[in-house]
């Protein structure tokens, strides 16, 4: 083992996180083999509708029937793919975008800067909902949105690394070498950056489970029947007080998720910087 | 001194805030939908479009566009909600108040409490206090606002029935005669107690969920801090002089420990107007953000943008209002930037 997992299989929130993430990304890879009733995304049973935990179904039944535990299970895919989706092109358009700002000093370094202040600007959750509205709401547009306005994040921290790095010896020394702008930018300043932006990635994977359950939430991601966490809380809110647990099963779903990335993140986040050593 | 510190920071705001109003004219002009057909409806003839691109000045070249935009935009005129059918900025003007009330009420409630706990996390650094708040700051950043306002509901208002479900008064008290805008305020100034008793009641779920999260991050950078701070050499010193503990601590340690805090408090206050968005629509506060998730249910464009410009423009005043903070409590920042 190397010294760095070695380190990090110290820190019990970390080792908790992780186990958390492992838990979710096997439920929803296996999703549908292990949901009791998997047909429960679109399938309705208006016999059993509302009812309460019981042996046969753990988490009870929706208004139309449904086991929502089975639901719970199958909507980690979904919660998932958004997260991944997002962060991913987040990071195809961020990070280029950080290299070329960082690398080169002058006009288009200034212009990709400016912008990425101005998209920081304000609050991720009302530009994207801005967007998402302007874009038909669909689970794509969130989806679009959502990154949209997620890749200033890592512009920043690839700039201050291409900045710091671009004018470090061994830069010049490649230059001076005769590599071309490109491979030095690639190869050699972008894997020195890539520590940051897993930390990053890492803690934007839970940040946007979380953001995306609130499009969910306000009917501008995933349509029904989709068995959507934030989405179903929603629909849960008409039959409440009298079924608690339509409502409360998918949040600790969202909270449990969030928190796996989270603690698995900062635990990261303490291996790379050591000056930011939250547990001390 | 102070004053110019002010005012290069605002200066280093404007190109930031100009960028905002490219960007939300941008948003509107380049979006898929015409905004010319989604006005004139559904059932528009060609001409009657061809009207109102020209009634709208849609038809002229997009820089000529974006000065008349421009200008509107600096005389806070946003036109005309397609819902409510009066001017945005009268709205606005008119939720603005709630929607300040709850915020302050929230952050309120995050630093009172979270400063003190996370000092008192870091002086009982890895016993079980300091492991138990950690838990609750994690949960806090974890958590979805909007399930929390659910349960919250679930558990205070509709299962024990000790505080009202939603709204910002009682349909049966009449609200006080409106003076500032906000309801508590207004009820105080005009000795209305009972209606002050009731706005209060109504406050407490909403602020409480939506503080939540600022109390996680606020617990943790005071936590942090003062971890930080303890192992200066000042502390030492001062320990060693017989400083008694508790002045050493909340005067000396904690002043030294909360640039970090301060900072995230500005943050914060981004954050609690994002996540207010969700909070007012599911308790029925009649502020901004309630006024905002309408207007997506509606497909209120105007209002759209002109809250995203109205919370661009807050946020980069609370950065400025940071700055000058820090400033305050470290003076030696005055001198750099």
């Amino acid at each position: 083992m190397s010294p760095i997992l070695r380190k990090l299989s110290r820190d019990l929130p970390a080792m908790l996180g992780l186990a958390l993430v492992v838990i979710v990304v096997l439920i929803a890879i296996v999703g549908p083999w292990i949901a009791p009733y998997p047909g429960d995304v679109t399938a309705s049973h208006l016999a059993r509708r509302l009812k309460p935990p019981t042996g046969s179904f753990p988490f009870g039944t929706d208004n139309l029937g449904r086991d929502i535990l089975s639901r719970v299970i199958l909507g980690a895919r979904g919660a998932l793919t958004v997260a991944f989706s997002v962060v991913a092109l987040s990071m195809a358009i961020g990070i280029p975008l950080g290299l070329v700002a960082g690398y080169r000093a002058g006009f288009v370094s200034e212009l990709i800067m400016r912008v990425t202040d101005v998209v920081l600007a304000i609050p991720q959750l009302i530009l994207a909902l801005a967007l998402a509205q302007l874009m038909s709401p669909s689970l794509e547009s969130a989806m679009l949105a959502l990154s949209l306005t997620y890749w200033p994040f890592f512009t920043r921290i690839v700039f201050a690394e291409a900045r710091r790095l671009s004018n470090s010896v061994f830069v010049d020394a490649l230059r001076g070498l005769g590599m071309g702008s490109a491979r030095i930018v690639f190869l050699h300043i972008l894997p020195n950056a890539a520590s940051p932006i897993i930390v990053r990635a890492t803690i934007g994977l839970g940040f946007t489970i979380l953001t995306a359950a609130v499009l969910g939430f306000l009917g501008m991601g995933a349509t029904p029947p989709a068995p959507d966490w934030g989405l179903t809380i929603a629909q849960s809110r008409i039959y409440l007080p009298g079924a608690w647990w339509y409502a409360l099963f998918p949040g600790l779903a969202i909270l449990l998720t969030v928190m796996g990335f989270n603690l698995l993140g900062d635990g990261l986040r303490d291996l790379v910087d050591p000056r930011l050593r939250r547990s001390r | 001194m102070v004053f110019r510190f002010v005012l290069r920071r605002c200066a280093l705001a404007v190109p930031s805030l100009f960028g905002l109003l490219v960007l939300t004219f941008l948003l509107i002009r380049l979006v898929p939908s015409d905004p010319a057909v989604v006005m004139a409806g559904d059932a528009a003839t060609p001409a009657q479009i061809a009207e109102i691109r020209h009634q709208y000045g849609l038809d002229r070249p997009l820089w000529e566009q974006f000065i008349v935009y421009t200008g509107k935009a600096v005389r806070l005129d946003f036109g005309e909600s397609a819902f409510s059918h009066r001017a945005v900025s009268l709205d606005i003007a008119q939720r603005l108040p709630a929607t300040l009330e709850l915020t302050f009420a929230a952050m309120g409630l995050s630093i009172l409490l979270g400063v003190p706990l996370g000092v008192f996390a870091a002086l009982r650094y890895n016993q079980w206090p300091d492991f138990a708040l950690r838990m609750l700051s994690v949960f806090g950043v974890a958590v979805a606002a909007f399930w929390v306002a659910i349960m919250l509901q679930l558990l205070f208002a509709m299962q024990l029935g000790w505080l009202p479900l939603r709204g910002e008064l009682s349909v049966a008290i009449p609200p006080p005669t409106r003076i500032t805008g906000s309801l508590l305020l207004d009820s105080l100034l005009t000795g209305r107690f009972d209606a002050l008793r009731d706005g209060l009641a109504h406050l407490v779920l909403p602020a409480v969920t939506l503080g939540l999260g600022g109390l996680a991050s606020i617990v943790r950078f005071t936590r942090a801090g003062v971890l930080d701070t303890l192992q200066q050499d000042f502390v030492t010193y001062e320990r060693a002089m017989g400083y008694r503990r508790m002045r050493l601590i909340w005067r000396y340690v904690l002043r030294n420990s909360v640039t970090a805090t301060i900072t995230q408090i500005g943050l914060l206050f981004g954050g609690l107007i994002a996540g207010g968005v969700v909070v007012e629509a599911i308790y029925d506060w009649p502020g901004i953000g309630s006024y905002t998730v309408n207007a997506i249910l509606t497909g209120d464009h105007q209002v759209m943008l002109a809250v995203t410009l109205m919370i661009g423009v807050v946020y980069a005043a609370v950065n400025i209002l940071t700055d000058v903070v820090h400033g305050l409590v470290d003076p030696r920042l005055m001198d750099q930037t």
